[in-house]
This record gives C-alpha cells, sequence and structure tokens, in this order.
C-alpha cells in the first residue's frame, strides 16, 4: 500500500486525474523517508519543479490568468493528497494566492507566492497614494515567496493586490514543524498589480478559504498517522507478542480512527460546500469554521496517541513520524487559531437564537 | 494492511427537506395539542399510544418497508429525517422507535409470510411496541455466553430462564429474543443460539420492573418459566443467530439517536447565555456546534452509504463512540459554560429543569447497544489489529 492512501477520500475519488499526478509527484519527490534524511532540504527544487510543471500551484487560476483552471473541487483534494504527504513546499499558499488574485482578475505570476494576511486579526492598509501598510504575522512560507497576495483594506472598500516579496520586510520564524511562518511588514510598498475586491470578498472570506485548506491538510495528515501507528503497532513486539494485541494499544489505535474519521467528515465537508457555493452565507461559515474547529482538537488528540503508540522512536528526529504530528500541529495556527473561529461560530449562533440552532445544523 | 476509512460527503436529496418541513409541522401540531412538552426530555421515553398511532397516519413507521407489509417503500435517508427531527423535538417515540429501526427489518429477513403479513402492518400503524431480549444476568456484552434455553416440545418451543436490563418489556407485545437452542461448540463458541419472536402475553412470562438512577423504571428483568413458542417463531437459522444478530449493527450504531440523546441542554444552553454571550460562552458554544455538526455529517454519510446498499460496519461504530461519549460528556460541558449566567435571569429556567436529568442519563449512553469497548473493538478489528 502506498503511503497516504489508507482512506478514501471523496474529493480525491471523484476529482482523481489532477489529484492523482499531485499523488504520484508526491510519491515520488516527496517520499517521507528520504525528506527526512535529507539534511541540506536538497529535494524542495525538484519537487516543486514538478508540482510547477504539472500547473498544480496555480490550480485555481483560470487559464485567461496564467493558471491550469482546475476546479476548486480538484484543488482541495490535492490539498488532502498534500496533507497525507506532509508536503513541505508553499502549495496550498500558492494555491490560496492565486485564487485571491483571481477574484479580481489579476494575473498569476510564476513561482511560489504566499498569502497575507494569514490571521483574521492582522490588517493591511491600502494608502491614499496606492501603497500598502501594515503588518501580518504568521505568514507561512514568505520568505520562500517570490510574490505575496494581498487583501487590503482602503477607504472606498477592500482591494486585493500582487506585491513583489522583496519589496517587503520580512522576518523569518518557524513554526511547530520549522516551516516558515514569517513576520511580513509592509512599509509603504508599491504593488505590481492592484484591483478592488469583488463583492463577497473579504477577510473573513479569504481566512475561512485558508482555514479549509489547512483542515484538509490537517485531515490528510492524520490520515498518515493512523496507517503508520497501526503499521508499528503490527510490527514492535513487547512481551513476547505484537503490541497490536493488546487491548490497551487497540482502543488508542481505534480512537485515534475516530479523530481521523472526523477530520476527513468535517474537513470533506467543509471542501464539498466552498466548492458547490454561490456565496459565504452562514452554512459555508458553519461547514468551514466546523472543519478548522474539529481538525484541530484531532490533531491534537490524534497526533497524542500516534506518538504513544510508537513510543520513543517515534520521538526521535530519524523517525518520519514527527513530520505528520508536528505539522497537523502547526496547521491549527494558521488562518485562525480554532478558538478564534469557535467564538466567533458561537456568537452567529447565540445571534441566531437558541430555536434555529437546530435548523442550521440540519441544513448541511 | 488496514481497512480503507470512508467518510464521504453525502447531503440529504431535496425530498428530505420537504418531508423535513412535514415533520416539523406535525410535531408542532403535537405539542400544541398537549400530546408531549418539547421541554421535558422525559417525554421521549414515555409510551404515549395515540401519538404512535398518528405517526403511523402519516406513513412515518416502516417508511422503508414493502407497500405489502403495510410498509411505505421511502428511502433510507427519509426514515433519517423523520428519526433526527422526533429526537431533537423530544417526541414521545417509545412505542414504535425499536419496532421500527430493528425489530421490523429482522422480521422481514426471516419471518414466515404469515407472521410478516400479521405483524409488520400493525407496526407500521403505530399498534405494536417491541423489545429486545439480548442480556441475561451473567451475559451482557458477552452475548454468546447466553443460557436461556429454549428446549424443543411438541410443535415449538418451551423457555426457560431470565432477561435482563430488556427495555420496554413492561409495555411491549413482542420481544425478538436469542435463545439456546445447542450448547457452543469447541470450534465456535458463538454456535448454538437461535432468534425467536415472542409472544408477551405467553403463558410463563413474568416481567419485573428495575428501578433506575433517574426514578423511572423502563428496564426490567424477564423471567421465563415454560413459556410456549411455537414452531413458525424461530427466525432464520437454527443454532445460527450470530450470522445474523451482526449485520443490523450498522443500522442501530449510526443513527442521529446515537448523539442526540441529551441535544436538548445545548439548546437550552444557546437561550441561557442570550443573544451576546462573553467569549468564554461563545467559544463553548462554537466548540460544541462544530463537534455536532462533524457528528452529523458522519451519521449522515454512513446512512447514505446504508442507502446505497454496503455495509459500513465499522464506519457505523466509529459514529457510535464518538456520538455517545459526545452526548454523554455534553451536559457536564454545558453545566461548566452555564456556570457565570445571571442567576436571576428568567431565560435558563429551563435549562435548570432539563439538565439534572441529562446529567442522569448520561452514564447509560455509552453502555447500551454496544459498549464503547466492544465497539472499539470492532473498530481495531476493522483497522486489522485483531
Amino acid at each position: 500500500m502506498r503511503a497516504g492512501r489508507t482512506t478514501g477520500n471523496a474529493v480525491a475519488e471523484s476529482e482523481n486525474i489532477v489529484v492523482e499526478t499531485a499523488e504520484k509527484i508526491f510519491s515520488d519527490l516527496a517520499d517521507a523517508q528520504t525528506i527526512n534524511r535529507d539534511k541540506k532540504g536538497e529535494w524542495k527544487a525538484p519537487l516543486w519543479q514538478a508540482l510547477a510543471e504539472n500547473g498544480l500551484p496555480l490550480s485555481w487560476v483560470p487559464e485567461e490568468c496564467g493558471g491550469s483552471g482546475a476546479s476548486l473541487a480538484e484543488g482541495f483534494g490535492v490539498l488532502s493528497a498534500a496533507g497525507r504527504f506532509a508536503i513541505a513546499v508553499p502549495l496550498a499558499e500558492t494555491m490560496l494566492a492565486g485564487w485571491l488574485l483571481a477574484q479580481a482578475k489579476i494575473a498569476s505570476p510564476e513561482g511560489a507566492m504566499t498569502v497575507a494576511p494569514a490571521s483574521p486579526k492582522d490588517r493591511i492598509s491600502l494608502n491614499a497614494d496606492g501603497t500598502l501598510s501594515g503588518r501580518a504575522r504568521g505568514v507561512p512560507f514568505a520568505k520562500d515567496a517570490k510574490h505575496i497576495a494581498v487583501l487590503a483594506h482602503g477607504t472606498s472598500g477592500l482591494s486585493i493586490a500582487l506585491v513583489d516579496a522583496s519589496a517587503c520586510r520580512i522576518e523569518a520564524g518557524l513554526n511547530l514543524a520549522s516551516d516558515g511562518s514569517d513576520t511580513v511588514t509592509f512599509n509603504n510598498v508599491t504593488p505590481v498589480a492592484i484591483k478592488p475586491a469583488p463583492k463577497g470578498i473579504d477577510q473573513t472570506s479569504l481566512m475561512l478559504m485558508g482555514a479549509v485548506a489547512r483542515s484538509l491538510q490537517i485531515a490528510g495528515a492524520l490520515e498518515s498517522m493512523l496507517e503508520i501507528s497501526v503499521r508499528y503497532a503490527g510490527e514492535r513486539v513487547a512481551f513476547e507478542k505484537k503490541i497490536s494485541k493488546f487491548q490497551a494499544v487497540q482502543h488508542n489505535l481505534a480512537r485515534l480512527a475516530g479523530e481521523t474519521a472526523a477530520a476527513m467528515t468535517a474537513a470533506s465537508s467543509a471542501a464539498d460546500t466552498l466548492a458547490n457555493a454561490k456565496n459565504f452565507d452562514d452554512a459555508v461559515f458553519l461547514e468551514a469554521t466546523a472543519a478548522k474547529i474539529r481538525c484541530a482538537e484531532a490533531a491534537e488528540k490524534g497526533a497524542a496517541i500516534a506518538h504513544q503508540v510508537h513510543g520513543a522512536i517515534g520521538y526521535t528526529l530519524e523517525h518520519i513520524l514527527h513530520r505528520y504530528t508536528m505539522r497537523a500541529l502547526a496547521w491549527r495556527d494558521d488562518f485562525g487559531h480554532e478558538s478564534h473561529w469557535a467564538v466567533e461560530l458561537g456568537k452567529r449562533v447565540a445571534a441566531r437564537g437558541a430555536d434555529e440552532l437546530w435548523p442550521l445544523v440540519a441544513s448541511r | 494492511m488496514t481497512a480503507a476509512l470512508r467518510f464521504d460527503p453525502i447531503r440529504l436529496p431535496p425530498e428530505c427537506e420537504k418531508l423535513r418541513k412535514e415533520v416539523r409541522a406535525f410535531l408542532a401540531e403535537e405539542v400544541a395539542k398537549g400530546t408531549f412538552d418539547p421541554h421535558s426530555p422525559h417525554g421521549g421515553d414515555s409510551d404515549v399510544p395515540g401519538f404512535s398511532k398518528r405517526v403511523g397516519e402519516r406513513g412515518w413507521i416502516g417508511m422503508t418497508w414493502p407497500k405489502k407489509y403495510g410498509g411505505h417503500e421511502r428511502s433510507f435517508l427519509e426514515r433519517y429525517v423523520v428519526t433526527e427531527e422526533m429526537r431533537v423535538a423530544n417526541a414521545p417515540t417509545r412505542r414504535f422507535f425499536v419496532a421500527d429501526r430493528q425489530s421490523g427489518p429482522v422480521l422481514l429477513k426471516y419471518a414466515p409470510e404469515h407472521i410478516k403479513m400479521d405483524i409488520l402492518p400493525r407496526i407500521c400503524r403505530g399498534e405494536v411496541c417491541f423489545s429486545i431480549g439480548m442480556s441475561e444476568p451473567n451475559s451482557g456484552s458477552d452475548l454468546f455466553a447466553a443460557k436461556t434455553k429454549a428446549t424443543r416440545t411438541d410443535g415449538g418451543f418451551l423457555i426457560n430462564g431470565t432477561k435482563i436490563w430488556t427495555s420496554s418489556a413492561q409495555v411491549a407485545n413482542y420481544m425478538l429474543g436469542i435463545f439456546r437452542t445447542s450448547p457452543s461448540t469447541k470450534e465456535n463458541r458463538r454456535h448454538g443460539l437461535t432468534q425467536f419472536l415472542v409472544d408477551m402475553k405467553t403463558p410463563g412470562i413474568k416481567v419485573n420492573p428495575i428501578g433506575q438512577l433517574t426514578g423511572k423504571a423502563e428496564f426490567n428483568e424477564v423471567v421465563f418459566t415454560d413459556a410456549f413458542v411455537p414452531e413458525d417463531h424461530a427466525l432464520g437459522e437454527i443454532d445460527g443467530a450470530w450470522k445474523q444478530a451482526t449485520s443490523e449493527l450498522a443500522y442501530e450504531r449510526s443513527g442521529p439517536e446515537r448523539f442526540l440523546e441529551t441535544y436538548y441542554v445545548l439548546t437550552e444552553l444557546v437561550r441561557a447565555l442570550g443573544d451576546k454571550p462573553d467569549t468564554r460562552g461563545a467559544e463553548g458554544v462554537g466548540r460544541l456546534v462544530a463537534q455536532l455538526h462533524t457528528m452529523r455529517r458522519m451519521s449522515v454519510s454512513v446512512a447514505g452509504m446504508l442507502h446505497a446498499g454496503k455495509e459500513p460496519v465499522v464506519e457505523a461504530s466509529i459514529v457510535k463512540d464518538i456520538g455517545t461519549i459526545w452526548e454523554q460528556a455534553l451536559p457536564q460541558r454545558v453545566r461548566d459554560l452555564a456556570a457565570f449566567v445571571e442567576p436571576d435571569a428568567s431565560n435558563h429556567e429551563i435549562l435548570d429543569n432539563v439538565l439534572p436529568y441529562a446529567m442522569k442519563v448520561a452514564p447509560k449512553l455509552t453502555i447500551q447497544g454496544g459498549t464503547t469497548e466492544v465497539l472499539r473493538g470492532i473498530i481495531a478489528r476493522g483497522l486489522g489489529l485483531r
């Protein structure tokens, strides 16, 4: 069985050509063992080149804007595959940036991109002279990006801008998995291109797209954690039998399967909703925030079990487990902490009123 | 090699939404009539024959069964909608719920034609209540340790022994029970049990209600002393009940009743916190709603797979494992989150009334219909661990 194919995924299943292309590239060029042994990061360039040659980073960019024009559903399928392989190049970020730019019909350039802001609380301003100011924290892979897609607030509304990353001040930071999570400061930066954001696209909708992307990646990472944990339990012998024969271990793995199932369900349901949504209404808000909240909770419980099953070997740098567990935990922080979304969802539920909660849940 | 878990993003089809409106309107009418109080969760468990008959008249019992047996040949997903709306409304479904979910389908599959023609239409009309005779004083989760005997006699069997924890036996018209017709064998300890349909009016059956910690007595001890069951009431293969019991489990384990049993405390928490909750209250509600939504999507996904003729046994067990643990913890989370509501405000009166009952019901939720431990064993088997 190939890595990361423990579980069927509906998005991947129905959109299998694009997704199979991505999976083939991941399994050829992003094998976890190989990457884990490569201390110099030499795997990154060939992987990115293969992804770019196949048009995957610009999946969500229409052909007239320089992309490959895949559907939202196909792109979401690529992201859950990327999660199953714990891919650590700015693929999701470039896809989101391309999507944002395409909303304003700004063509996407070649090369890696990321998006700013990447947190609901950060705000970039469009000044009267057409330049951008502000600071965005926790921007994934900003140091690796050639360009940044920016959502900016001006006096006459929201704008979408394409910015050369070298025009910004970027302070490098690292997330839990040691992937770039940087602070980007815009000091009167002149964008390469800027256009008004269309109606319906605002900072919340950008954050929700990012949150669903991260949810799919977390769910994918959990699928792999489950697979390698089950495999390890069937190999490791202790007290003269395979540890998979101990009921305590079986029950832990059953719980991991449950958390994985919950994450897969929440993420694929939200992706399916966004792929078919006409606008960012209450249903999209429920689906997307619930996915981020539930996947983040599953990441916490699931990573703990995967490590417990592996014992000390899973705590080593040499073993691949940390590639999945630390990334699943790190991805919780991007595009809104799950507690942030829980508060926002709770407020919406409260504003609708107690007797309108069930109709909302049942409408999905 | 691990088995593939599948949870496709299945949506209920459009005809379900029309039906949902009809069910809500019907339930609102019943509430207005005073049939039941939606703010009294005790009601959901009670037996209200008039209500059952009216549900039957609407065609909402035996919805998926063939028309010749009184059924309506509607989809499993339509039945799902009726079940979840009834549950959320705390409607008194006790009389027909078990028959509709479990007993009817077993009869459809294994009973002789004349029994099907006799009983199934009466279930559909909301007239008959079923109980399930599985557990015994020394046989609970370990179903195949059952000792209550069915011994051959002229024209049938004589039953001797005791079933226990039998819900609704005090009002039930029939029991579907598992009884020992042969000893188990060395090769197969599950061998030797046969499933029977038992008329609860049969002489030699004594029902002794057992008081529960809620103060009610909904489950029972059922003692059989030479109770006669006719030959044609043996269902399916003699000594082979173990083959029949397991395939029904996916239906029993993945429905909306497996995470909605204490749902009313969440509604009342939202009411108690008001339209502008503080950060702590909002976060708590947001997390609970995210968890609820996810479970329902998992449950609908399993329903969709059952509808498509698949047997998602592992997925169904996951839904019950996660769902029952959630509905069990829910009253405790609600208690925490309601700790700072204004004592003099009036919007937490209903919560104050229902929360203690939910707390008392909570311990049984991870025991009934397959314990957490049994479910995790099934999931582990599905993962290839045993």
